[in-house]
This record gives C-alpha cells, structure tokens and sequence, in this order.
C-alpha cells in the first residue's frame, strides 16, 4: 500500500484515497513543434525500474494536485512536493541522492 | 410553497452507535485567499469564528466553519439564515476574488454518536480515528467506502459527517451495516 503525504492538507493519505496522474514534469509540445516532438509528448514515458516523479492528486481529499518522488522498484517514497514548479526542488533531490546516489532520471539528477 | 426536507428526513439506526441524518444544515462553500482580510471579517460576521488553520473545524451546533482545502471553507449556518448570511457575506467580499456559493440542498449529514462511534466511522474510511490521532476541532475530507465525506468530531463520542446529498442513502445503509450490534473491533 502507497501511502503518500499531501503538501497540501498534510493528510497521510493512502492509495485509495488518491487519484494517479501519470508521469511529472512533462512539457507540453502543442501547436508549433515538429511531429517527433509531439510524438514524443504524447507517447514516450519513461518507465525506470527505480527513482521515479509522478503526479498524483488527492481526489477523495482536499482535491489537490501534487507530485511525488517514489522508487518503483521498492515503493520507498522520498517526498511529496507542490504542483507549481517544473522541476523537483532541490531538498526532495538531495533525499533522493541520500538513499539512492548517482540517481538520473530524465534531463534531472 | 413546498416544504424543503432533508435528504432521509431525520433517519435514525441504533446499533454499536446511533446514526443519525441530523436534517437541515445550511452550508455555503467559500473559496477564495484564506489570508484574505475581507475574506477573514465574511466569515467571522456570519459564524463568530475566525478563519481555521489547517485541518481546523470550529463548529458550534449548526453554525461554524471548516477548513477543506488551502482555498476552501465549509461555513455552516442555522437552515434558516443561509440566504442572508450568504447574501451578507457576498456584500461583505465585496469585488475581491472569491467565490460563495449555497451548497445547503446538495449535501446530506449525519451524527454518529455513542461509545464505539469511532469504531464505526473507522470501518468505512481509511484513517486513523484513534484519540491520539483524532479530536474534536480536527475535520477529514476522505471517503465513506466508496464516496466521498468529510466529518469531524462534536466531542469526544460524537462524529458529524457531511456527504453528497444523492449519496445519503448509500452513506446511512453503510453505517447502518457497520454500526450493527455486536460488531465491535476493539481497535480504538
């Protein structure tokens, strides 16, 4: 069971509680882009056996949207942290870097 | 001009713990700045309570104020005064960027009260109810089985919950089915 802590409410909230929201930090390639960035955008999702960013939303809560920072393979989460940035903040790096050193995922490390 | 009646017309089951639909409750969904002055005055002119903190339910009877999100109070009112008061705090917001709705007639809720209460109401949402976790002035939003509720505690042994109004059949059948004589855990 994955229980995760919602920046928002601070409610320890468990899985059924919470809604998944995909793959964090995706940027959007709308009208504009080339075909292979849009073909990117839509379909190619990483799927690492290990630190993984998702989005989730605590539906049967406060309804917030907020991503979280959990390992795949041993469903360790290293933290939650606010929807409103693009890029996981520097404190959820570093517990991450704590317990699994040398972590890339995506451009981040 | 009809009558407005709640949703089970004060239902009552008793079992390990009496549940109850309490009637009648006016609410009004505020959404807005919660640091918000104008916001904070809206809310005190119609409850006498100040803005809660995370998590906080100030609630007294059948007037008072909950925190739901970090953009979201239930304000609760007496039935009767929900147009005024919703009509006063409208004034009261005057052009800041805020939201007031009348919610009274799409929500139903219930007490659970007695010595197991926090039994019941823990077999049906996935949270810790026990006293070190959960008091009087805490509210939950989560779900009740399968919908979504939020309630918080009146005291010690009593649980008033809020849940959708087309729901309240399926929320009074499931704490019915969980307040059922003998079916106490012994967990809290």
């Amino acid at each position: 069971m994955l229980i995760l802590n919602c920046p928002y409410c601070g409610v320890d909230a468990e899985e059924t509680e919470l809604a998944a929201g995909g793959e964090a930090h995706l940027k959007r390639f709308g009208p504009g882009s080339s075909d292979d960035e849009f073909h990117d955008y839509l379909f190619m999702r990483e799927n690492p056996k290990g630190v993984h960013f998702e989005r989730w939303r605590h539906a049967n809560g406060c309804g917030k949207w907020f991503h979280a920072a959990r390992c795949t393979n041993t469903l360790e989460v290293f933290g939650t942290y606010t929807a409103q940035t693009s890029e996981p903040p520097q404190d959820i790096k570093d517990a991450i870097a704590a317990k699994r050193p040398g972590w890339t995922w995506r451009e981040f490390s | 001009m009809s009558e407005p009646i709640s949703a089970l017309n004060h239902a009552s089951y008793d079992g390990i713990a009496n549940v109850r639909e309490c009637g009648l409750q006016g609410m009004i969904t505020l959404r807005g700045d919660l640091s918000d002055k104008s916001l904070a005055k809206a809310v005190k002119d119609a409850t006498g309570q100040n803005v809660p903190g995370q998590r906080e339910a100030l609630v007294s009877g059948d007037t008072g104020v909950c925190w739901m999100s970090p953009d979201e109070l239930l304000v609760l009112v007496p039935y009767a005064e929900v147009e005024t008061k919703l009509a006063a705090m409208v004034k009261a917001l005057g052009k800041t960027h805020t939201l007031a709705v009348n919610v009274s007639d799409a929500r139903a809720v219930f007490t659970i009260s007695g010595a197991s209460a926090r039994e019941v109401l823990g077999k049906v949402a996935p949270v810790d109810l026990s006293s070190e976790a959960f008091q009087p002035g805490q509210i939950r939003r989560s779900r009740l089985a399968q919908v979504a509720g939020a309630f918080w505690m009146d005291d010690a042994e009593t649980f008033r919950v809020v849940c959708f109004r087309s729901a309240a059949d399926y929320v009074f059948k499931l704490l019915k089915v969980a307040a059922q004589p003998g079916s106490e855990v012994g967990v809290y």
